[in-house]
């Protein structure tokens, strides 16, 4: 079956079943490797993508649920000049990523978090990351990084 | 003021830029043209008797390239434990058969009875449900208890019990342990668990098998910690290849955790079947299949004696552990109940008599193997939950038990067959007491007591041993395997530097904090030096990352081949300066001769060294070193902890109020990055402690397969950690004084959660002992009630 959509701008089509997921279209058929897998039960989060603006699960979606959408993939978040969005550079900047493998999931949460809520408190973003697990950072350089993105100032909080 | 650049600078991390936009490179992202997928049809009983297994409805599928089953594997050999322990009576351990596919039995829920591989996943997940597959099931064995009685259910008929080995360290006379406890003043004794647990990094295992025809050439993508051990165990013992004709890879690998130490079946399969098809063939883990073939973690119950005297001095320390090791032994199972975790039951503590008892069991549940940590948590949970007990029995204040009984004295050789070579327990409580605050909890108790929550504090210290060495030691006590390790510094012409090493980083920040020490030794800047790690075409040999010993071990081997590189370029210095090799002194990449303003940069020297025009005629040319190098002993670090809980009284519901770490880890090359990795491990204990449990009924089924089941920490079940590594004591034996930090925060955690747990319970008047973890709500809530 057809389906087409725009990708981090661009429009693309593709040719699915219809049990292909999202992330499957975007892994096998786009390349847009940066969008992970990590479970099966849609609990870790590492595949969150932007699809007309909300934070999906893009392993718990259909590709063809996502026909004529405007899709977001951690691939089309830096600027246009290639640098780090400020939330890519705080992530980089407080050490809120190890392996990197819940990354771009965590990068597409915080973003859609902080179109909603500007400035969350420490409480809003823990409670926001529910859907997102990480295995390495203990979340604390995670949730430290979020809230620096959105301004605050985060030195209070212990370690480097 | 902090250092911006080279050994302690917290220098960012390279390799984020790649992570955060989407362009890192892991193990899935890997398609080779032309590749076919495999399934894998696993058993969904404990244990049985394979008696019918037809394939050819499924060989009839579209798409079916070739389904494979245990007699396509009759002439290989199965998969290998890297280590031999010896019993307490002399005798090997019990090694069973371990098959790549099932040979008549399967043994575990998720052990593999055949794989159908297929021109896409989807065709061979249909096909595999067309295997015409009968199972006599078999009673299974579940408990360790159970499966070490007389007449218990066998999981490998041909073995005599279910008893892998018998071990035993530390005091063998047993009259003169009894001796120490009947003449005790006070004798504390605890019955625990240390739960299973699934490592569960977010990538989950995959592995691409690829063989070339033309050049009788294999190579395997692989999710792993240490690609040239997996390719010296698939090669040597298990499919039997030239090892100069397979290359192992292993890209970015998306967390380890232990997890990825071992070799696979799935990885053989992948590279067999790839010859076997003439195609490659890919096979990508789901989660729940993670949950059923990845090796689990912990699993010991214990029975931990301590013997004090009457001035509450440690007089004598006994345990009994059972050790579940699962239905097969892991890569490196054997050693995890035993030299990883016996060795350090003495702790921080001068205790003179120790005996540590270990019975491992084999039962039909996953394999049981290294998970972050390693025997080290088992150890140290035991060992500081009974110094716990004792003080709450004694009515003495646990900082101050531990303060009397703790080792001051370096080296310091253990009953346990260990030398401490350096460590200041005393002062790495002392920044513990100061970073914690714990002169104001009585003032935080009373404020959680006013709104009708209970607040509890635990302490507890840790000591661990990295970096496992030397190999001749090793060797003696059962390792397979050397431990040692090995680096290239290739200096290009223009100055730049490619080292290749033989630790591979998982998430640890190897890209970034082995550059800073290369810059630093040769003065250039961070940005000149560049990791090559992860694939044993480019690596000159590795035993990989794993038992927090990158840097220790590893990087000391990169220091060594650095200093060679040094010494050869200030060969060619003192040609180019006309001066005497012992002048020339190298600062900011800029070689001089001592005393007079003459020098020569850095990127002078190493074009020299490639464009040997004017040359010293008895040096060679290039720049280009290699060292290996083999520790003279463990790294030990240790450190004191303390935790906060809240409790409510009503629901049972435990919250960490704050959580401190003073860890003292010698030198530290990176700050940042240490700190995260102490972040991480405390988040993995408080998820021990709290949450995690790997479950299985009575009948071996996994009742927690999935993470709707398994309860990993999230982001809200944790607080912002507070840690200080002031504390340091350089490592004595390697040239970077550092010790390892990875394992620390998982070793350290869950007792000090679980003494805070019952700190809390007990202010409430409620005299509880002991709780096993996970620490859930209903068993506080039954604890409370009781």
């Amino acid at each position: 079956m057809k389906v087409s959509m725009t990708v981090n701008g661009r429009l693309v089509e593709g040719d699915v079943e219809g049990r292909t997921l999202l992330s499957g279209f975007l892994r096998d058929q786009l390349s847009l490797t940066g969008t992970h897998v990590g479970c099966d039960t849609a609990q870790c989060g590492a595949c969150v993508v932007h699809v007309d603006g909300v934070a999906v699960k893009s392993c718990n979606m259909l590709a063809l649920e996502a026909d004529g959408a405007e899709v977001g993939t951690i691939e089309g978040q830096a600027h246009a000049d290639g640098s780090l969005s400020v939330i890519q550079q705080a992530f980089q900047d407080h050490h809120g990523l190890q392996c990197g493998f819940c990354t771009p999931g965590m990068v597409m949460s915080a973003a859609a978090l902080l179109k909603d809520n500007p400035r969350p408190t420490e409480a809003e973003v823990r409670k926001y990351l529910e859907g997102n697990l990480c295995r390495c950072t203990g979340y604390h350089n995670i949730v430290k990084a979020i809230m620096a993105a959105s301004g605050q100032d985060v030195s209070h909080i212990a370690a480097e | 003021m902090p250092k911006d650049s080279g050994i302690g600078a917290s220098s960012k991390r390279r390799e984020d830029v790649r992570f955060l936009t989407g362009a890192g490179n892991y193990t899935d992202d890997i398609n080779v043209a032309g590749q076919a997928y495999v399934y894998f049809l696993r058993s969904d009983i404990a244990h049985g008797r394979i008696t019918g297994l037809d394939t050819s409805a499924a060989e009839a599928m579209p798409g079916v390239v070739k389904v494979f089953t245990g007699k396509d594997f009759e002439g290989v050999g199965g998969m290998p434990c890297g280590w031999e322990v010896t019993d307490k009576h002399g005798a090997p351990m019990q090694e069973p058969a371990h098959p790549i596919l099932a040979q008549g039995k399967v043994r575990h829920v998720g052990d593999p009875i055949a794989a159908v591989v297929a021109d896409s996943l989807e065709q061979a997940r249909d096909a595999a449900e067309a295997i015409d597959l009968e199972i006599e099931e078999l009673p299974a064995v579940i408990d360790m208890k159970a499966a070490a009685q007389e007449g218990a259910v066998l999981v490998h008929d041909d073995l005599k019990n279910n008893i892998c080995y018998d071990w035993q360290l530390g005091e063998t006379d047993d009259a003169k342990v009894n001796e120490v406890f009947a003449g005790a003043a006070h004798v504390t004794t605890l019955d625990l668990v240390n739960n299973r647990l699934v490592a569960n990094p977010m990538e989950p295992r995959v592995a691409v098998g690829e063989y070339k025809r033309g050049t009788d050439e294999y190579t395997l993508y692989t999710t792993s910690q240490n690609p040239h051990v997996i390719r010296l165990l698939m090669c040597a013992f298990v499919l039997g290849l030239p090892e100069h004709k397979v290359r192992v890879v292993a890209p970015d690998v998306g967390g380890g955790f232990g997890t990825k130490i071992f070799h696979y079946a799935e990885e053989a399969f992948c590279t067999f079947a790839a010859k076997a098809c003439n195609r490659p063939v890919k096979w990508t883990s789901s989660r729940s299949e993670a949950f059923m073939s990845d090796a689990h973690g912990r699993d010991h119950v214990s029975t931990i004696e301590l013997a004090l005297d009457a001035d509450n001095n440690f007089i004598g320390l006994r345990t009994n552990t059972y050790a579940n090791l699962g239905a097969y032994l892991s890569t490196f199972s054997s050693s995890v109940p035993t030299w990883l975790h016996g060795t350090l039951m003495a702790g921080n503590y001068k205790t003179p008599v120790v005996q540590v008892n270990v019975r491992a069991m084999f039962t039909n549940t996953v394999p049981v193997d290294a998970y972050r940590g390693a025997g080290r948590p088992e150890a140290t949970f035991q060992l500081e939950r009974v110094v716990d007990k004792a003080a709450r029995e004694l009515g003495v204040d646990p900082i101050a038990l531990r303060r009397q009984n703790f080792i001051t004295q370096f080296p310091y050789d253990t009953p346990v067959a260990l030398t401490y070579d350096t460590g200041d327990y005393n002062g790495t409580m002392d920044k513990l007491e100061a970073a914690a605050d714990l002169a104001g909890f009585a003032a935080r108790r009373a404020a959680s007591e006013a709104k009708g929550k209970l607040r509890g504090l635990g302490i507890n210290c840790y000591i661990e041993a990295c970096g496992i060495a030397p190999s001749n030691i090793v060797g003696m006590l059962g390792a397979r395997a050397g431990l040692y390790d090995a680096a290239t510094v290739r200096v290009n012409a223009t100055g730049s530097i490619s080292v290749m090493v033989g630790a591979h980083s998982h998430g640890q920040g190897h890209e970034t904090a082995f550059p800073q020490v290369v810059a630093d030794m040769i003065g250039i800047d961070e940005s000149m030096v560049e990791i090559v790690h992860g694939d044993t075409s480019k690596i000159p040999f590795g035993m990989g990352t794993y038992g927090s010993r990158s840097l220790a071990v590893c990087g000391s081997a990169m220091v060594k081949a650095t200093e060679k590189v040094i010494d050869k370029a200030k060969k060619i210095a003192a040609h180019l300066l006309e001066a005497s090799e012992a002048d020339i002194e190298l600062k900011d990449g800029q070689f001089s001769v001592a005393g007079t303003d003459k020098s020569v940069a850095w990127g002078d020297v190493t074009l020299t060294a490639y464009v040997p025009h004017n040359f010293p005629l008895e040096v060679e040319p290039g720049l280009e070193e290699t060292a290996f190098y083999d520790p003279a002993n463990f790294t030990f670090p240790s450190g004191a902890y303390a935790c906060e809980v809240e409790l409510d009284p009503e629901t049972g519901q435990v919250t960490i109020e704050a959580f401190t770490a003073a860890d003292d880890f010698g030198n530290i090359v990176n700050p940042m990055i240490v700190d995260g990795q102490v972040h991480g491990g405390i988040g993995q204990g408080i998820g021990q402690a709290l949450l995690e449990n790997c479950a299985y009924d009575e009948n071996g089924q996994l009742l927690s397969a999935s993470f709707m089941d398994y309860a990993m920490p999230r982001a809200d079940d944790v607080p912002f950690y507070g840690v200080d590594h002031s504390s340091q004591t350089p490592c004595t034996h390697n040239p970077l004084g550092v010790k390892g930090c990875g394992e620390a925060g998982a070793i350290g955690s869950p007792p000090a959660v679980v003494n805070a747990v019952l700190d809390a319970m007990n202010s409430g008047g409620k005299a509880v002992d002991h709780i096993d973890m996970p620490v859930s709500p209903s068993r506080v809530w039954a604890a409370m009630n009781s």
